[in-house]
């Protein structure tokens, strides 16, 4: 599929190729000045609404280096306090234990969510056996049900294994609801590798697991990127999971909030002790590792994005 | 090796893959799907050990439940208009950034700068909910210092001395919540819609504009025709996020799980919070859990079924 095959072209250049243009000039020329006027417009569009996007992410960054009383004041005041000490409140206040938590948690689960999705698309798309579908769309249809039908029940069942406000317990949580997009998206991936290379290991004596990480995860790697980026930005992401099973059960138990709830209880609490820069310190401190990872990799996002929605 | 001794290896290296993701996911996800069901016909309140069958009694309760009520109400204008505007701006801005622009040979393409608007454009997709709260709470806020009050009051349209309250009017709060989804969604439907419409062999456009189609005419009758599916798809999404809204209402609006003011933003999935974490209901929970399932699956086949046409092959 093409993925990226839009011209390129400056503004400028579509319009000196318009005026340029030959053949009938009544006709063309009216069609022209419709066509600017619609450009203008659509390009206000487009500009306004990018606009929308980065202004709000821009006001949210200086407000870390203005003062309480300049965030209360007007939204529209220059920063006044151009040092970083903002951000070193925020990272006191717990935005670094946050960070590491998630952190901790991600290192684990996104490798396990991998491994385990990748086995067990692999098998379900190359091997075929009794129940094979039933099992796929078993792990599938998972994707369709809201978490909420779940929640109560999951609490309990996190409970009884005694992992409430345990990394282990939000790291298995992590991988199993992951599993649906993880097996879907890799299954259709494995499905096209092609089957002559899997009889040449054979031939070799390669066993089916010797295949399987040596010859088969290889070749699935722009797939595996694809999807590693996915689980990245969802389990970073997740809220609700660590809201219900990373609570402090007891009042001597440590913290150990996900960065996304530490966001929102730095919230709660500095509406409280008016120290606004801190929050906005806070959600820029959130926003530069996604910044960063979105620039970096987002090619391979929206080229997953569209193998993924366009089977 | 034999025949025999091969399959029986290969079934134990199938099982041997299957076991363990298998295992989590029946733990973890369906094994609590499926407990939801039963607790749904308790009184369970969850501490306590002990429970006892009440029949169908939390759906009756529910039904005269005010506040679910209301919530259920908002979910369902959420349901209409996040689908709509979020799928009528990334189509129109699709377009824009992918046949827009136009040269006087005739060929199709973006308007300048495409790249750059997808790269932007997508941007909120990748940040978490938490942060949107963080930052859209700003924006909202009641006095000057809220980007959106400091900017109307800058252009003169609000008074200084009476700036609006938008999370706590009660005519503004749900449509202010509404924006936050569209300002989010927008990107990462643009990228879906031009994705499919890259797929659209140029000739077709090119037949188009040969026979002097012009850019509405070719989005309506040659675009829009040809990603009908997307749309479809996208729909259920954006029905799917709209029945959620979660973390938005909870921490955005006031009251114990969001909700306020005087619940006005209430969704369902706040009220099963509040009941489940607050008010200690598990089994009244858990019939919402199971009402909200009932919407959703509802939500899909009506959407999949109000859109459905021919479908067209290129």
């Amino acid at each position: 599929m093409a993925a990226q095959t839009t011209v390129i072209k400056a503004p400028g250049e579509d319009a000196a190729e318009r005026t340029g243009g030959s053949g009938r000039p009544g006709e063309r020329r009216k069609r022209d000045s419709e066509g600017m006027v619609l450009n203008v417009f659509s390009h206000g569009f487009l500009i306004l609404w990018a606009i929308m996007i980065v202004l709000p992410l821009i006001w949210l960054a200086l407000g870390s280096f203005k003062t309480d009383a300049q965030i209360g004041g007007s939204a529209l005041s220059w920063p006044g306090n151009w040092h970083f000490d903002a951000f070193g409140r925020a990272w006191e206040k717990g935005i670094g234990g946050y960070f590491a938590n998630t952190l901790i948690v991600l290192v684990f689960s996104v490798p396990l969510t991998m491994l385990l999705g990748s086995m067990a698309a692999y098998v379900l798309a190359r091997y075929p056996f009794t129940g094979n579908r039933v099992i796929y769309y078993f792990f599938v249809s998972g994707a369709m049900f809201p978490v909420f039908l779940a929640l109560v029940p999951l609490f309990f069942m996190v409970k009884r294994f005694d992992m409430l406000n345990t990394y282990q317990g939000l790291i298995l949580v992590y991988v199993a609801y992951s599993m649906p997009f993880t097996v879907f998206f890799m299954h259709s991936f494995f499905r096209t590798l092609p089957t002559a290379i899997h009889e040449a290991a054979v031939i070799d004596g390669a066993s089916d697991t010797r295949i399987f990480f040596q010859v088969m995860l290889p070749m699935a790697k722009p797939g595996l990127i694809s999807v590693g980026i996915f689980n990245v930005l969802g389990q970073w992401n997740q809220y609700i999971l660590p809201a219900v099973l990373m609570q402090p059960q007891t009042s001597g138990e440590p913290e150990r909030y996900m960065l996304t709830q530490g966001l929102i209880q730095l919230q709660y609490q500095m509406g409280y002790e008016t120290d606004l820069p801190v929050l906005f310190a806070g959600a820029t401190i959130a926003i530069i590792p996604m910044l960063a990872v979105y620039l970096s990799f987002q090619r391979q996002i929206q080229a997953g994005l569209t193998s993924a929605t366009l089977k | 090796m034999s025949q025999v001794a091969r399959s029986k290896g290969r079934a134990g290296f199938i099982t041997g893959f299957l076991v363990a993701p298998l295992a989590l996911y029946l733990t973890f996800v369906i094994w609590p799907y499926v407990q939801t069901f039963g607790y749904s016909f308790t009184n369970w309140s969850g501490q306590s050990p002990t429970f006892d069958f009440v029949g169908t009694d939390n759906y009756a309760t529910l039904l005269k439940d005010e506040v679910f009520r209301g919530a259920l109400w908002h979910n369902l204008l959420l349901l209409v208009f996040v689908p709509v505007v979020t799928i009528l701006l990334a189509l129109f801005f699709a377009f824009m950034v992918n046949a827009g622009g136009r040269s006087g040979a005739g060929g199709v393409r973006g308007v300048g700068g495409s790249r750059v608007y997808k790269v932007v454009y997508f941007f909120p997709q990748v940040l978490s909910l938490a942060i949107l709260s963080v930052l859209f709470g700003a924006i909202y806020r009641s006095d000057e210092g809220g980007l959106l009050n400091g900017f109307l009051t800058r252009i003169g349209l609000i008074d200084a001395q009476h700036p609006v309250e938008w999370l706590n009017e009660p005519d503004f709060v749900l449509w202010a919540l509404l924006f936050v989804v569209v300002w989010h969604g927008v990107g990462f439907y643009l990228v879906l819609f031009s994705a499919a419409m890259q797929s659209v062999p140029k000739d077709i456009y090119e037949a188009a504009l040969l026979d002097g189609a012009g850019r509405a005419q070719t989005f309506f009758k040659v675009t829009l025709p040809l990603l009908w599916d997307s749309v479809q798809t996208s729909a259920v999404y954006l029905g799917i996020a709209a029945m959620d809204m979660f973390v938005l209402v909870s921490t955005m609006t006031s009251g114990q799980f969001g909700g306020g003011p005087d619940h006005h933003s209430e969704v369902m999935s706040t009220v099963l919070m509040r009941n489940f974490l607050y008010f200690g209901k598990s089994g009244y929970a858990c019939a919402m859990g199971v009402v909200m399932l009932a919407l959703t699956m509802i939500l899909s086949i009506v959407t999949l079924r109000a859109t459905r046409r021919e479908r067209i092959e290129f």
